[in-house]
């Protein structure tokens, strides 16, 4: 299984990051450090795939931003880079052509969109226009419903005046 | 309103908190942020807790403490609109994990929301107890989870399928209540639902043999099918990744395939085809191929076997190893690595590439590759491996040095296939890379020098010349000094020239310069600088006309800090100076150290009870045979008469005697009643043998009785073939161990040996009012197995004996050949003598009984 997701982008700042395996709040920063260290400091041209603590650590970069998932040491790593290729272009179809800075500004959004691909540590869905209809479709709720809160506060402030 | 109460928005708190030049900066900010969310959240503000808790977790983000908001996530989940619950258990499954008691609460929502008609806020409940839900709530909601299996939505089904999983894991009893939704989704078409229902079986099987069971009966075919179709189906827009119909689910069913194969070979059977027809047809020009037949060729690998498919994988692999993506070669390098235990042979052809491997670029493919040509050396290949693992050693960097230097010292003592390669190879490795190797290694090293006695000369030149050039390696300089103290007439008199040598001239003072070398330039090593005084201890005695300069090296170190050194030259000093007459006797040639025994220890089946007291770890294993400074001071400081010889005088003589255990004993042998006078003796020579002064040999034999098992049927006879430790008169009961020796040395011999080739003291072996009995030692040169020993009786009463008869017995290892003696009768009252002569081979020399 994927213990965790990490976004990083290269100075080291964290985009994103989803914990699959139960780590305290202690254990945390310091995975998150320790891993950022390791990775960041990584050749080009070297292979995706980096031994940690007994886990295999996959990673990928994309532009400004290391896509890593930790994973089992029997998991296969060609898939993990596949799944990782998988959640950036449905990001990409997402928010059209993504750029870090999408990430930044609607961090919600892509943690909602990874809920749609992994849970528990794997893969849910293969199919990028099933959870683009999916998202759609929660998204369309999501308008609706402030549609009509906008609506009653209307009708409450025109009815304070 | 007051318009500050509202709070920025989202996007503008980010943007402030991104502007921030420095740390300081973006502190306040965040501070002021929090701020004004716990005053919101003190209030129960409805409106804006949606945006609220989004700037908390983007907080959380950051690295800042968040804890204040949990409750807020508890409130949203709570609240009946979905962007609320949206939120709300986005941040749940943020700020919270599945430690925390506060998780507790969400229960009974999270049970509501299960039961929601939006199958998209089931949804969201399904994925935050997938994610985060602790062993408790999963019991309590598995009933839940279990029936949404059948829930009329694939979105739903698939999400039911994945929390299942983590339920599974948490709760392993609640596994069978799964087992039969679990499989009737293996059924389905919609993608989703499979490869969450594949995932859901295999973590079943995993968990619980019944499911497993189960499975394999029932599914097994329907998988099979269901890879085949997927195999042979036509391009789909919506699943297809780089030519290939959704590889994500080629890949589970062909982990499922393998979970449900491995140990059987009916389901193995089954599945046969259907593996062979994905390694042949997948492409592998893309990484999704790739993946693929990386699975299978996994699950060829793990199910019964099949030669045809196996010979199949061990090719794709292959063609994996030479394939230029860095991935490709490390997957490949880990599945050989598995392989190697199936199939050795077929894994050896691809030695060439995997040696290659070890001298990628890439450090993680460097390792993999390393350990694989560990597993691949054997006898028939370790000389060309080994002589490319150095090679490379001399360009690795410095990370990789210590492993590979610790593989090429363990390979190389592991196959080795004759000393001088060894020894050979030892020399390039401790000089270029002597820093990385372990102790353990140089003493093997030095073991294996000293057994080979025709390599001596070649060791010690090779050595002398290696420690001009490589003098920072630590470890070479240790070995270099310790050769050069032993041989140091070989190296100069250029003995033992093998052929492919060359002549070097080396004098007397340059030995010593070499050794002063080791001492001066390593400042802070301990260990080298100790060593190096035993070193020029041993040379002063080799070259007596370097002494005076010797003497003045070694005084330098009088006053040294360290406790050792000092010691050390202290009482080094005082041999050279008081104890001349000992010197020559107490430096002799180390005798051989037993590698029989040295391996035994390191593989730590005996107990090395004591190593040298004075802890220097350049003490050896078989360390008895070296004159330790210790028991020496003890000797020279304590005993009254400097005349004394320390019996320690080489270990040669002490190995020697003491494994010659020559008492005459009766024991073992099982000799029967010899009714005669001789063997009276013998069995009042036995009692006063084993009776004490029993202080010292009962602490002797403490500190040996860990590592001997049998000594005690020895233990009483060496009661005469000591020189040991104590006291004046006493024959205290040694035990044939070399370690004794320390204790050995602590006593003045009764008696000064005499000058006889190697020079071993006369041993009065048994004396009472009516007889005495004297032992005299020798040993011819270049037989050191066998010791002659010259009896001489001398009858003390004054009565005559006659038909004296002297018999011996000695335990299984010695043999024992009496000569005839030279007459019967005793004259009393010392007046005459009889002397007989015995000879005692060992065939146990220089072993630990």
């Amino acid at each position: 299984m994927i213990h965790f997701v990490l976004l990083i982008s290269r100075q080291g700042k964290v985009r994103l990051i989803k914990w699959y395996s139960p780590y305290s709040q202690k254990e945390r920063t310091k995975v998150i450090r320790e891993l950022s260290g390791v990775i960041l400091t990584r050749g080009p041209k070297l292979c995706n795939f980096v031994e940690w603590r007994g886990f295999k650590v996959v990673y990928k970069r994309y532009a400004s931003l290391y896509f890593c998932m930790c994973i089992d040491q029997d998991d296969n790593e060609l898939e993990i880079l596949e799944i990782i290729h998988h959640y950036v272009e449905i990001l990409d179809r997402y928010f059209g052509s993504v750029c870090e800075l999408d990430l930044i500004f609607n961090f919600h959004k892509a943690y909602y969109i990874l809920d749609e691909i992994l849970i528990a540590g794997e893969l849910q869905e293969s199919s990028k226009k099933t959870v683009a209809l999916l998202i759609a479709a929660q998204d369309s709720l999501v308008e609706t419903a402030k549609e009509q809160a906008g609506s009653i506060s209307n009708i409450i402030a025109q009815a304070t005046k | 309103m007051n318009p500050f109460s509202s709070g920025t928005r989202l996007r503008d708190m980010i943007r402030a908190i991104r502007a921030c030049k420095t740390a300081a900066e973006e502190r306040a900010v965040v501070r002021k942020e929090c701020a004004a969310i716990r005053a919101a959240i003190n209030e129960n503000d409805q409106d804006y807790r949606h945006r609220n808790l989004a700037k908390l977790m983007f907080i959380h983000m950051l690295g800042y403490p968040t804890h204040f908001g949990q409750m807020e996530c508890l409130k949203l989940i709570a609240s009946a609109g979905f962007p609320e619950k949206r939120i709300g258990y986005l941040g749940l499954m943020l700020l919270l994990d599945e430690r925390q008691e506060v998780l507790m609460l969400v229960t009974n929502s999270l049970k509501q929301d299960l039961n929601h008609s939006n199958q998209y806020i089931v949804g969201l409940a399904l994925c935050a107890l997938g994610n985060i839900c602790s062993a408790e709530m999963a019991r309590d909601l598995a009933p839940e989870v279990e029936r949404l299996l059948q829930f009329r939505d694939p979105n739903v089904r698939k999400k039911a399928a994945l929390c299942s999983i983590r339920i599974i894991k948490k709760v392993p009893d609640l596994a069978e209540n799964f087992i039969n939704p679990a499989s009737s989704l293996l059924k389905e078409k919609h993608h989703g639902v499979l490869i969450t229902g594949v995932q859901l079986c295999m973590d079943l099987c995993k968990v619980s043999s019944e499911a497993l069971e189960y499975v394999r009966k029932k599914c097994i075919e329907g998988l099979v099918k269901t890879l085949r179709d997927i195999a042979n189906s036509p391009y789909s827009p919506e699943y297809d990744i780089a030519g290939i119909t959704d590889p994500f689910l080629h890949i589970r069913l062909l982990k499922l395939l393998r979970i449900l194969g491995q140990g059987d070979a009916d389901a193995s059977d089954c599945m046969n085809d259907i593996l062979a027809q994905v390694a042949t047809k997948t492409e592998s020009k893309k990484n999704a191929g790739n993946a693929i037949l990386y699975e299978c060729v996994e699950t060829i690998m793990s199910i019964e076997d099949n030669g045809g498919l196996r010979v199949l994988a061990i090719n794709i692999l292959g063609r994996f190893l030479s394939n230029r993506d860095n991935n490709i070669r490390y997957v490949a390098l880990n599945m050989l690595m598995k392989a190697i235990v199936v199939d050795a042979q077929a894994v050896q052809r691809h030695r060439a590439t995997i040696l290659e491997c070890v001298k990628d670029s890439d450090a993680s493919i460097r390792k993999r590759a390393l350990e694989l040509v560990y597993l691949l050396v054997n006898e028939s290949n370790v000389k060309p491996l080994t002589k490319e693992l150095i090679e490379y050693l001399e360009v690795s960097d410095q990370e990789f040095k210590g492993d590979l230097t610790a593989k090429i010292c363990s390979l190389v003592e592991k196959f080795s296939p004759e000393k001088i390669w060894y020894i050979d190879q030892m020399l390039k490795v401790l000089s270029e890379a002597g820093n990385f190797v372990k102790d353990e290694v140089w003493h093997a090293l030095i073991v294996v020098i000293s057994n080979a006695s025709d390599l001596h000369g070649y060791t010690v030149r090779a050595l002398y010349r290696a420690f001009q050039t490589s003098t920072e390696q630590e470890s070479l300089v240790r070995v270099a000094v310790w050769c050069i103290g032993e041989y140091g007439d070989m190296l100069v008199n250029n003995v033992g020239m093998l052929d492919i040598e060359e002549p070097i001239t080396v004098t007397e003072s340059d030995t010593v310069d070499a050794v002063e070398v080791a001492i001066k330039r390593h400042t802070l090593d301990l260990t080298t600088k100790a060593m190096a005084l035993i070193a020029l201890l041993k040379l002063s005695s080799r070259f007596p006309s370097c002494s005076e300069r010797i003497k003045d090296i070694i005084v330098q170190n009088k006053r040294s800090l360290m406790l050792e050194l000092q010691q050390r030259s202290i009482e080094f000093n005082c041999i050279l100076q008081k104890h001349q007459n000992i010197r020559s006797a107490l430096l002799e040639r180390m005798p051989v150290l037993d590698e029989a025994t040295f391996s035994g220890r390191r593989a730590g089946s005996l107990h090395t009870a004591i190593s040298t007291s004075t802890g220097a770890p350049h003490n050896l294993q078989n360390g008895i045979a070296k004159p330790a400074a210790a028991p020496i001071a003890d000797l020279l400081d304590l005993s009254s008469d400097d005349a004394a010889a320390p019996s320690s005088s080489g270990g040669d003589f002490l190995m020697d005697l003491l494994g010659v255990d020559l008492s005459p004993a009766s024991a073992p042998s099982g000799t029967s009643q010899p009714p005669k006078a001789g063997t009276d003796v013998l069995l009042d020579l036995l009692s006063i043998g084993t009776s004490p002064p029993a202080q010292s040999s009962s602490s002797a034999s403490d500190i040996l009785s860990s590592s001997q098992d049998n000594k005690a049927p020895l233990a009483n006879l060496n009661g005469l073939a000591s020189l040991s430790s104590l006291p004046a008169n006493a024959t205290s009961p040694a035990s044939p161990v070399p370690m004794m020796d320390l204790l050995d040395g602590l006593g003045p011999i009764p008696q000064k040996h005499e000058e006889n080739g190697p020079a071993y003291p006369s041993l009065v072996a048994y004396e009472s009012s009516s007889l005495r009995m004297t032992f005299n030692f020798s040993k011819q040169p270049g037989n050191p197995q066998m010791t002659l020993i010259q009896a001489t009786f001398t009858n003390l009463s004054p009565n005559v004996y006659n038909d004296f008869l002297f018999q011996a017995a000695v335990p299984k290892f010695l043999q024992l050949h009496l000569d005839p003696a030279s007459s019967n009768t005793l004259p009393a009252s010392g007046n005459g003598s009889i002397t007989q002569n015995l000879k005692v081979t060992n065939s146990q020399q220089g072993k630990e009984p």
